[in-house]
């Protein structure tokens, strides 16, 4: 297969806040805004940031949940947008999600093995024997005993019940699952678990994963390539290992440091980063993090600064950290910059 | 010592059922020092808290045994009027909800000076200057404007900030937070973990610090109680409990948590089973079931918490062979 499996281009979105029929100016809350990455075939792409910072609106735009307010999404090179209905039925069946809430998002009404199959059902019409074949087969691929199929999920662990989110979303074979905030609500040692079955599941199934999560722990153990977000920006995108061994970007340096780390012995030097995340509605001029940024120069307050690539091959918007005009001063980071770009 | 609880036992009422929720719980909090307690969803860390505050709900839940020994006098025996007095003026407790712990419909300033009224006499005004003072101290920008807010006009890293401002307003002599920032964002929860630690400090206050995150608990402790099913199976200094930990279950909780030391992309060692059910009495060690050194003792017979060092002690007939593991 040529080219990468998801391209995100440019992709914006705003939320108008109210209707403002008689308003000249409504305004809206900019939750995402010009966000482009690509996530390859087999690979674990992450988005980590805290709350606000877009990563949910991300992870319905890429299912159409949402529709976008400018930029594209392209799966094996096919716009999503331009999808009409049974395209886009079609297209579904190659990417599921996996939600955070194992309460709340699977039907109470419903056994297991009926949840599980529904999506394939809503595709084919599955005879009784095949119907259990297939259950029975989910189940045993996410470590599920197959008599579990006739359990309500109300009989079931808050772990087993996210082990049937996960069988769901892969009841239809797809190539890439979204799994927002997927370990967030299970106990550490649960949350484990399903580390692990992800793990496993893309080893066997070459599955991409979309990984959203507020946690860098758990990014920094099943990430491929992370991206940080910051009001609704990227603001540093960079492979795994080299973004946790040296973070560039102000932000994401704070965001390492705030972690809790469990060492008792580990001294803590820095102080927090100060301040709290402001309004998307009225984002602060300039690079969205200058207010809080100990490093921020009067440029930064004016300018949003764009996204750099550097030398070890990830992207950082920080005028003081990645000046841009040095780099494009300099032929041969120029050049990479160029193959970056073109990805 | 300034708590000491003795064989803490509650029970949970339901329609066919009773859920043993604490099965006979003792430790210590001494003066000044932060304890933290430590446990997965259902082992019972904030149902200690609220058996000690005796704020159980009264129709469904029961403490049936044990004592609660606050400066040497058990306030499990004190009346509901007796209770009301130490409870917000000297041991003050604050939530993981800040939204849901806050009424709605006053500001936060007379929230504060309610608490500073109730307990001390003060006057109206003299207990508002006092709100605007705690507000000051738990550095919330502006207190002379945020006295006049409405919880809802508070981000929820300033909420806690203000809730821990009520809670310290009567200066208590223990401070019970129960995942105080488990519902902020990583950099809001630094922000407040360094202002617990300072206030600790600053004022002496003991602080009882429930929380299922190892790193809070690395970062903020002194001393450490590990809880499972309803009790309590190990007890150390944070120091010894990250350097040994004795029982198993401690052991494979630190080992489930993603570490760049054990290197990325591998399998986590994982804890297999499912918690048990506190429906029915359990015989044995109630971890058997999921640990690795279990052998047929741990089946047969209840470990109580014994010492593996000094000031180390856990429920587990092996803890030296696990110790060394």
């Amino acid at each position: 297969m040529n080219g990468p499996l998801l391209k995100v281009q440019n992709l914006t979105k705003h939320y108008p806040l109210g209707s403002g029929l008689f308003k000249k100016t409504i305004p809206v809350i900019r939750a995402v805004e010009d966000v482009s990455f690509t996530v390859e075939t087999g690979e674990t792409f992450c988005i980590v940031g805290e709350s606000g910072c877009g990563k949910s609106t991300i992870a319905r735009l890429l299912m159409r949940l949402v529709e976008p307010t400018g930029g594209r999404v392209l799966i094996d090179g096919t716009d999503i947008a331009g999808l009409k209905k049974d395209a886009l039925r079609a297209w579904r069946r190659r990417m599921q999600m996996v939600f955070q809430d194992p309460y709340s998002s699977l039907n109470p009404r419903l056994t297991a093995g009926q949840i599980i199959t529904e999506p394939v059902e809503n595709f084919e019409c599955l005879g009784r024997r095949r119907h259990q074949a297939l259950a029975a087969d989910l189940l045993r691929k996410v470590g599920m005993s197959p008599e579990m199929m006739h359990r309500l999920p109300s009989e079931l662990s808050g772990g087993q019940r996210q082990r049937l989110g996960i069988a769901r979303a892969l009841s239809l074979n797809p190539s890439l699952i979204i799994a927002d905030e997927a370990v967030s609500a299970l106990d550490v040692s649960v949350q484990a678990q399903i580390l692990n079955l992800l793990l496993d599941l893309q080893q066997q199934m070459g599955i991409a994963f979309v990984f959203i999560s507020h946690d860098l722990g758990v990014v920094e153990h099943i990430g491929h390539r992370v991206a940080v977000m910051y009001l609704g920006r990227i603001v540093e995108l960079a492979p795994c290992e080299a973004l946790f061994a040296k973070p560039i970007h102000p932000y994401t340096e704070a965001l390492i440091a705030a972690a809790p780390v469990p060492d008792p012995t580990r001294l803590r030097l820095e102080a927090p980063v100060e301040g709290e995340v402001p309004s998307p509605v009225y984002p602060p001029s300039g690079c969205a993090f200058h207010p809080r940024c100990p490093l921020a120069v009067e440029r930064c307050r004016i300018e949003v600064p764009p996204l750099v690539p550097m030398a070890d091959g990830r992207v950082v918007a920080c005028h003081v950290r990645a000046p841009a005009t040095e780099i494009s001063g300099n032929p041969a980071l120029a050049g990479d910059r160029s193959i970056l770009l073109a990805q | 010592m300034l708590l000491d609880v003795r064989d803490l036992e509650t029970h949970f009422y339901g329609d066919e059922s009773v859920t043993r929720a604490l099965g006979g719980i003792s430790f210590q909090v001494n003066k000044g020092e932060t304890l933290g307690v430590v446990g997965e969803s259902g082992c019972g860390k904030s149902v200690t808290a609220l058996s000690i505050l005796r704020l159980l709900p009264k129709l469904t839940a029961r403490t049936v045994g044990g004592e609660v020994r606050f400066h040497g006098r058990d306030i499990l025996a004190l009346s509901d009027r007796e209770m009301r007095q130490i409870r917000g003026d000297r041991i003050a407790m604050i939530f993981q909800e800040p939204m849901t712990s806050l009424n709605p419909v006053y500001t936060v300033g007379r929230q504060i000076a309610e608490a500073v009224q109730i307990h001390t006499k003060a006057s109206r005004s003299l207990a508002m200057a006092k709100a605007e003072e705690m507000l000051c101290l738990v550095r919330i920008a502006d207190p002379q404007l945020r006295v006049n807010n409405y919880p809802y006009e508070m981000s929820g890293g300033m909420r806690q900030r203000a809730m821990i401002a009520m809670a310290l307003a009567c200066s208590p002599e223990l401070l019970i937070a129960d995942e105080p920032t488990t519902a902020l964002d990583v950099t809001i929860q630094a922000q407040i973990l360094r202002l617990i630690v300072d206030l600790k400090e600053r004022t002496g206050t003991a602080v009882m610090f429930i929380t299922h995150d190892l790193g809070v608990v690395a970062e903020t402790c002194q001393r450490v109680i590990v809880m499972y099913a309803g009790r309590i199976v190990e007890q150390a200094s944070v120091i010894d409990l990250f350097a040994h930990p004795a029982h198993p279950y401690t052991q494979g909780l630190m080992r489930s948590v993603p570490d760049r030391r054990r290197g990325r992309q591998r399998r986590l060692p994982e804890i297999p089973g499912i918690v048990p059910s506190l429906r029915e009495p359990i015989v044995g060690c109630s971890f058997a079931p999921r640990c690795p050194f279990a052998i047929d003792i741990c089946r047969d017979k209840t470990p109580a918490l014994r010492d593996v060092g000094s000031s180390h002690a856990a429920a587990c007939w092996r803890a030296e062979e696990v110790m060394g593991a």
